[in-house]
């Protein structure tokens, strides 16, 4: 029996020629990322269990980006990123990037991807539950909490339990509505909350072959949403070309073989997909637009790891482009180098930051912003009752904010079209 | 561990997730300050809507007024409790408020994770969903040598799921002490 490329990039982590689904392994982490809320705790159990002393395993494969809780007069939140700095200057950590220098970057996922750290074949462990992003580029990522982080900068290692694949083929071509956000609503409409738990979603077939890594990120990063322990896309062109962009290191390129065995699979033909949407209260609550059109909105907002990266504005601009938004509509992008690319990429002439100004966008500094709510003067939070449609990733019970709002979660193409109208539309009415 | 825990029942619905168990606004909070983290406490379960909050009836707020202690020390849930966010924070303010074991139909896996990792709580998983026939303030005892559930109030029994292959780290208390005491760590 074959294995799948997750399989495949686990067995050799652990040391071994062949693993199974169930089997319990010590996994060799290649790259522990951490963030300002929960780098600080993991740095407090670090110590308190290894000793004042202590030693990291590996200083070069520890990167830290503080980015959730960055502009905010919040003393308790700044605390985090003092503790952050304090670190990174007493172990002479190359891998920081604080706010406030050049080298701030912004959501830690996408940063990972721009810094050349997702390296296909890797194992990539962050005390993020969107580590899941890291996938797109054909690599094992997972999200873990403080103790576990903390267990992994001491030792370098992790146990896992190998996780069953289910794999989702994409094929067909692509309509010009159809971003990779609505692909992965569909998967959670179809799977639920719960239907990847402890498993691996691989996405494959030509729609995800012709997807840039932007799109791809979207598909993968959505993998906890369904509970998933990894999302994951074996690299090809795309992927190499951009990490050769990014870092001249080297790394080893696995693939699922064909007689590998899943748990599931799913093959879906995206020529009659329609633009989806999650309604309140759950990323699994989904339909298409076409059934909530009309729904009046106090809000819209386009950023996140999910949907603030530069494929997500450039399908954005092409809706705002000559039109004026008729709510707030909040722009952030992921990281800042989206931010540089919004003053010099185009579109019909203009640069996509002056199409958002003209339409009456508010452009927010990078960073996670509202996407997890935050202290209450996060730029974006929702507030009271407010009505939401955002191209993030989690709309449960107060997740951007306020406890009474109503999230809805939608394609940069689905909200954009939205901002125009002030009530959720179906964005083909604008293309 | 605990082998036999008797206490109240607190009882909840399907995909409780982490930013209803502890909202992301107060994850500023200090985790190793003690009179600080008790925040944690204070805020368990608080963006759990009312309606859903101890069950079947809903309205009961988990903690009262400004305790951070709650009432409750054993959690029944549904389906897919702990999904969304990998914060410790989460069955950390479980912990904080007094919260000794869930029981729930299944787990999101990171929450699995750092409950047995971290030691906070004791996860335990039933094949039915006994969120259905527990009434939050029963009275119920928990053995984990049979793994029986017993609801002292209703005079019923479950079967609960062994622990399995993290029967070790939860013994030991997490997984610090356990890679001590198997020789993976040096002990401190
Ligand atoms: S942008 Fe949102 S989902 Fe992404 S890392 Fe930040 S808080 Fe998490």
């Amino acid at each position: 029996m074959g294995m799948t490329i997750t399989e495949k990039i686990l067995a050799k982590s652990s040391g071994k020629n062949i693993v199974v689904p169930g089997d319990n392994v010590w996994l060799d982490i290649d790259i522990l990322m951490t963030h300002d809320v929960c780098g600080p705790p993991t740095i407090a159990i670090w110590k308190k269990e290894f000793g004042e002393h202590a030693k990291i395993w590996d200083k070069n494969k520890l990167v830290i980006f503080p980015d959730h809780y960055i502009f905010t007069q919040n003393s308790q939140a700044n605390r985090n990123v003092d503790i952050l700095r304090q670190f990174a200057k007493d172990y002479s950590l190359n891998n920081y990037y604080d706010v406030g220098t050049e080298r701030y970057k912004g959501v830690c996922h996408i940063a990972l991807a721009e810094e050349g750290y997702n390296l296909p074949g890797i194992v990539l462990a962050g005390t993020d539950s969107h580590t899941c992003t890291s996938g797109a580029f054909g690599l094992f990522s997972t999200g873990i909490g403080n103790t576990d982080a903390a267990f992994i900068l001491g030792t370098g290692k992790m146990w896992e339990k190998i996780p069953a694949s289910i794999k989702f083929t994409f094929n067909g071509t692509l309509p010009s509505y159809i971003t990779a956000k609505d692909l992965i609503l569909k998967i959670l409409g179809d799977i639920t909350t719960s239907g990847g738990t402890y498993k691996t979603l691989e996405f494959d077939g030509e729609v995800v072959n012709s997807l840039n890594m932007d799109e791809r990120m979207t598909l993968t990063n959505m993998a906890i949403e369904v509970g998933a322990m990894n999302g994951i896309i074996a690299a090809d062109n795309v992927t190499v070309n951009y990490v050769k962009n990014r870092t001249d290191k080297e790394y080893e390129l696995f693939f699922s073989d064909d007689n590998a065995n899943y748990f599931s699979t799913y093959q879906y033909n995206v020529e009659n997909f329609q633009p989806m949407v999650a309604k309140p209260h759950s990323p699994d609550n989904c339909d298409i637009v076409k059934n909530v059109q009309g729904t009046k909105l106090t809000k819209c907002y386009i950023g996140s790891c999910t949907g603030g990266k530069l494929t997500d504005f450039e399908a954005a601009a092409k809706i705002l482009f000559g039109t004026k938004v008729k709510v707030s509509t909040f722009i952030v992008p992921a990281s800042t180098e989206v931010a540089n690319q919004l003053d010099n990429v185009t579109y019909n002439g203009k640069t996509l930051k002056d199409i958002f100004i003209k339409s009456g966008c508010i452009i927010a500094q990078s960073s996670c912003a509202a996407c997890l709510g935050g202290p209450s003067d996060t730029v974006g939070r929702s507030v009271d009752r407010d009505v939401v449609i955002s191209t993030t990733n989690r709309n449960y019970p107060g997740r951007m904010g306020s406890r009474k709002s109503e999230v809805y979660l939608a394609s940069p193409l689905t909200v954009a079209a939205s901002a125009v109208t002030g009530v959720i539309t179906d964005p083909r009415d604008f293309i | 561990m605990e082998k036999i825990i008797n206490g109240k029942a607190f009882v909840l619905g399907d995909n409780i997730d982490t930013d209803q168990m502890i909202p992301a606004e107060y994850l500023v909070y200090s985790l190793t300050d003690n009179e600080e983290s008790k925040k944690y406490g204070h805020y368990a379960f608080s963006s759990v809507p009312l309606e859903k909050s101890g069950l079947p009836k809903g309205g009961i707020p988990f903690i009262e007024g400004d305790n951070y202690k709650s009432k409750y020390n054993i959690v029944i849930a549904g389906n897919n409790f702990g999904c969304g966010s990998s914060r410790e924070h989460a069955p950390f303010a479980l912990q904080k408020a007094g919260v000794k074991i869930v029981i729930a139909e299944a787990y999101a896996r990171i929450f699995y994770r750092n409950s047995v990792d971290g030691g906070f709580l004791v996860p335990i998983v039933t094949a039915r969903k006994i969120n259905k026939e527990i009434s939050t303030n029963d009275n119920l005892e928990i053995n984990l040598e049979t793994n029986v559930l017993k609801n002292l109030t209703t005079g019923k029994q479950y079967k609960l799921e062994p622990l399995g292959n993290v029967l070790p780290i939860v013994e030991a208390g997490g997984l610090f002490e356990y890679a001590r005491k198997t020789g993976m760590i040096k002990q401190n």
